[in-house]
């Protein structure tokens, strides 16, 4: 590789030739403050935040954008560069609805955080107006943009078009009307859009939060009446203690269960039941189309953003999608029945509540067709990781003190498969572990259930795997964009698959649009995807049960209740069926 | 207008589509094919763009996004007599937006907008370059200078 001499605020030092001044100055221990900054998905040098001084060049200069070169020198802290990134960031504020005290991202906010380093103590340009205020657009189940609080970062524009393909949102207009919204400025929920959450885990202020079901689930555990059933999946407790200070990647499963038990719920238990229950759904679809001839390659369809995706992009492909519903709609469809019996409890009185990393859960919720298991919806509300941290913070629990406590019995107890079901590749290995033992009728030796090659965070990942003598070609896709380029290649004809597992967002859910956010200055530089899954493979290993069909629970409620996998009231209370839907 | 037909009979979507085709290949070809569909369309509504979409494999609001970028590009239909008001600073100096409020009132409608019959559209520009007749505005290709308010009636009624 090449490289360059460079100097950095007199510092010199030797950096590979392309890289920008902005990394080059990381290197050296220089921090330059940035806002629409976002590693390799926005790189655009809108913001004007990150400007430093270029011997030689005529004026100040972008570091995100300006690629180093030999002799280069730049000073990151004249006066000059101070002034100028002052007056920027005062005439971003002066448009900005500065409702810091109220506001949900208050402490986690891009823009606050800048405003402080770069000491702006006065704002001497006015307001917005109310009659400048632009209206909010709540249309969406899942997703809220207030616009006034917009600085035009563009991120969640590029992240949507580049990385999700999803494409739904544009910068439109121009000048002081600039604004961020869809074709033809329609609400949100009347485009394409799939719900994923990914423009909220890269906004840097509180223009996109989550439709918020906070104020109808403290209501619903004030209420004496109601059986309040908190489920978390598996990717919350790989998120949830960056909230409180937690390390990212330090696993924090029991304080997590001890502090939904301390808001004054009924009962905890863990959507890895559901995951675990997934997987002897899914691994009979999967078996008997295979043996029967049936529609090839199965696709899972854990991930609501990815099924909304493929109902407005690749309506072909509806009859490849398993119909299992998504392992928090099972969840929530067992415990108004199976478990509401068995306890003798009114359903009409259960009230299901889903902590998800996800913010398509959230409409998931509401579709029409999870309502036919108990004659209730099965989730009655959605919480995202934040929502929950949040709820915790308002209740004055000290989370990092808690002790650690197990999921309540008997429905808390899953399997490592069911686990893993959070990270990018982990719905595959669940259900490969299952049906390898199915169609062998033995029990694989744990150290054989280990499926390393759909481990990992690329984008695309494939593997051919032998069970029990039958050839399985496999295919995983996180990310819509690498969704969108494996169907591509199928629709071409050019690659052939038995199963394919697809998740919405990049790493499957641990990199959820519901889960706890981190600004630039950290998910630029640290691999979100690969620091959350480690807790999941790492509580995979430590479990007793790897398998979902060892769990005795599953076991249970197939005697009791379904008889077998795919059995007919199976398909009624876990099955759902999906639309196609237009492009637009 | 036809632009939705999945077989592109009519001879307007045919003709975009011949534009399309010899166009989508090259970098940075959107804003040509929204030139040549304004001119086919005479404006560019929901329709027209959604079929650049389908032909082109660009994004909906990526279209939405540079046809409201640039001021050439209209969401609503001209009129078949298209007033121009000059809003330079010499015309408006000279009491430009006084003649730009008298259209407005004597035709009931904003600017960008096209009147109910399909005669006027109404929009402001920037200097037509014909400072010396300050206040000036075009219909079509006629100028008119040196107006005052009250003569707006009169020209209108030309037309």
């Amino acid at each position: 590789m090449k490289t360059v001499n460079i100097k950095i605020d007199g510092v010199a030092l030797t950096v590979p030739e392309g890289t920008t001044v902005l990394e080059a100055a990381r290197m050296a221990n220089v921090s330059i403050p940035t806002l629409c900054f976002l590693k390799d998905i926005n790189q655009i040098g809108a913001c004007r935040m990150c400007v430093v001084e270029i011997k030689g060049a005529r004026a100040l200069q972008a570091a995100c954008v300006y690629p180093v070169s030999e002799g280069l020198e730049v000073i990151t802290n004249s006066q000059k560069v101070r002034d100028a990134r002052k007056v920027t960031l005062e005439l971003i504020l002066s448009n900005h609805d500065r409702q810091c005290l109220t506001c949900v991202r208050s402490e986690n906010c891009e823009l606050q955080k800048l405003s402080k380093q770069l000491n702006v103590k006065d704002i001497r340009f006015k307001a917005l107006t109310d009659k400048e205020m632009q209206p909010i657009d709540n249309s969406s189940a899942s997703i809220v943009r207030n616009n006034n609080k917009c600085v035009l970062c563009r991120r969640c524009v590029a992240v949507c078009q580049k990385v999700q393909t999803v494409s739904v949102i544009e910068t439109i207009e121009r000048g002081f009307r600039t604004r961020i919204g869809c074709a033809f400025d329609k609400p949100l929920a009347e485009t394409s859009c799939v719900n994923c959450g990914q423009c909220i885990a890269v906004c840097p202020v509180g223009a996109l939060t989550e439709n918020t079901h906070i104020p109808q689930v403290w209501n619903a555990i004030a209420d004496p009446d109601k059986y309040v059933v908190f489920q978390t999946a598996p990717a919350v407790r790989a998120s949830i203690g960056e909230a409180f200070g937690l390390a990212i990647g330090e696993r924090c499963t029991g304080k997590m269960v001890s502090a939904i038990r301390r808001l004054g719920v009924d009962k905890v238990f863990d959507t890895d039941t559901g995951a675990d229950l997934t997987i002897m759904e899914e691994g009979t679809e999967l078996l008997n189309r295979i043996k029967n001839g049936g529609k090839l390659p199965l696709i899972t369809s854990c991930s609501p953003g990815w099924i909304k995706f493929c109902e407005h992009n690749y309506p072909d492909f509806l009859d490849n999608l398993s119909s299992c519903k998504s392992p928090h709609q099972m969840f929530g469809a067992v415990l108004k029945t199976y478990y509401a019996q068995k306890m003798g409890i009114d359903p009409a009185k259960m009230y299901v509540v889903s902590v998800m990393p996800c913010t398509a859960k959230k409409f998931e919720a509401q579709r029409e067709e999870m309502k036919n298991s108990s004659g209730y919806v099965d989730v009655d509300a959605v919480l995202t990781t934040r929502e929950l941290a949040r709820m915790i913070e308002e209740a004055g629990i000290d989370f990092k003190a808690l002790p650690d406590t197990d999921f309540d019995d008997p429905m808390g107890n899953a399997t490592g498969a069911g686990v893993i079901f959070g990270a990018t590749g982990g719905v595959m290995e669940a259900a490969l572990r299952t049906v390898a033992d199915v169609l062998t009728g033995e029990s694989a030796p744990m150290e054989k259930i280990d499926y390393h090659a759909v481990r990992g965070i690329e984008g695309i990942k494939e593997a051919e795997v032998e069970v029990a003598g039958i050839k399985v070609r496999l295919a995983v896709a996180s990310g819509l964009g690498n969704a969108r380029k494996l169907l591509d290649s199928i629709r071409a004809g050019k690659a052939q698959y038995d199963f394919i597992e697809i998740m919405a967002c990049p790493g499957g859910c641990v990199n959820g649009g519901g889960q706890i956010i981190q600004p630039s200055s950290v998910r630029s530089w640290t691999d979100l995807r690969t620091e959350r899954a480690k807790i999941l493979y790492d509580e995979d290993k430590a479990l007793p049960l790897r398998k979902s069909h060892d769990n005795p629970m599953i076991k249970e409620l197939y005697d009791e209740f379904y008889g077998n996998p795919g059995s007919e009231k199976a398909h009624h209370d876990l099955h759902t069926h999906y639309i196609a839907r237009g492009k637009y | 207008m036809g632009v939705d037909c999945g077989n592109c009979s009519d001879e307007k979507s045919r003709k975009l589509l011949a534009v399309i085709e010899a166009e989508k290949d090259n970098p940075g070809s959107l804003i040509r094919i929204l030139h040549e569909a304004q001119e086919i369309y005479g404006y560019l509504p929901i329709e027209v763009q959604k079929f650049v979409a389908d032909n082109t494999g660009i994004p909906l609001a990526e279209i939405y996004g540079v046809v409201t970028f640039y001021a050439q590009f209209s969401l609503k239909p001209k009129g078949q007599n298209k007033i121009n008001v000059c809003l330079g600073t010499a015309c408006y100096v000279k009491g430009a937006e006084g003649i730009l409020d008298r259209l407005k009132k004597e035709l009931n409608m904003d600017v960008g907008d096209c009147t109910e019959d399909g005669k006027f559209s109404l929009d402001a520009c920037r200097c037509v370059g014909a400072c010396g007749l300050a206040p000036v505005i075009m219909i079509n290709d006629d100028c008119y200078g040196r107006l005052v308010p009250d003569q707006v009636p009169g020209i209108l009624a030309k037309y």
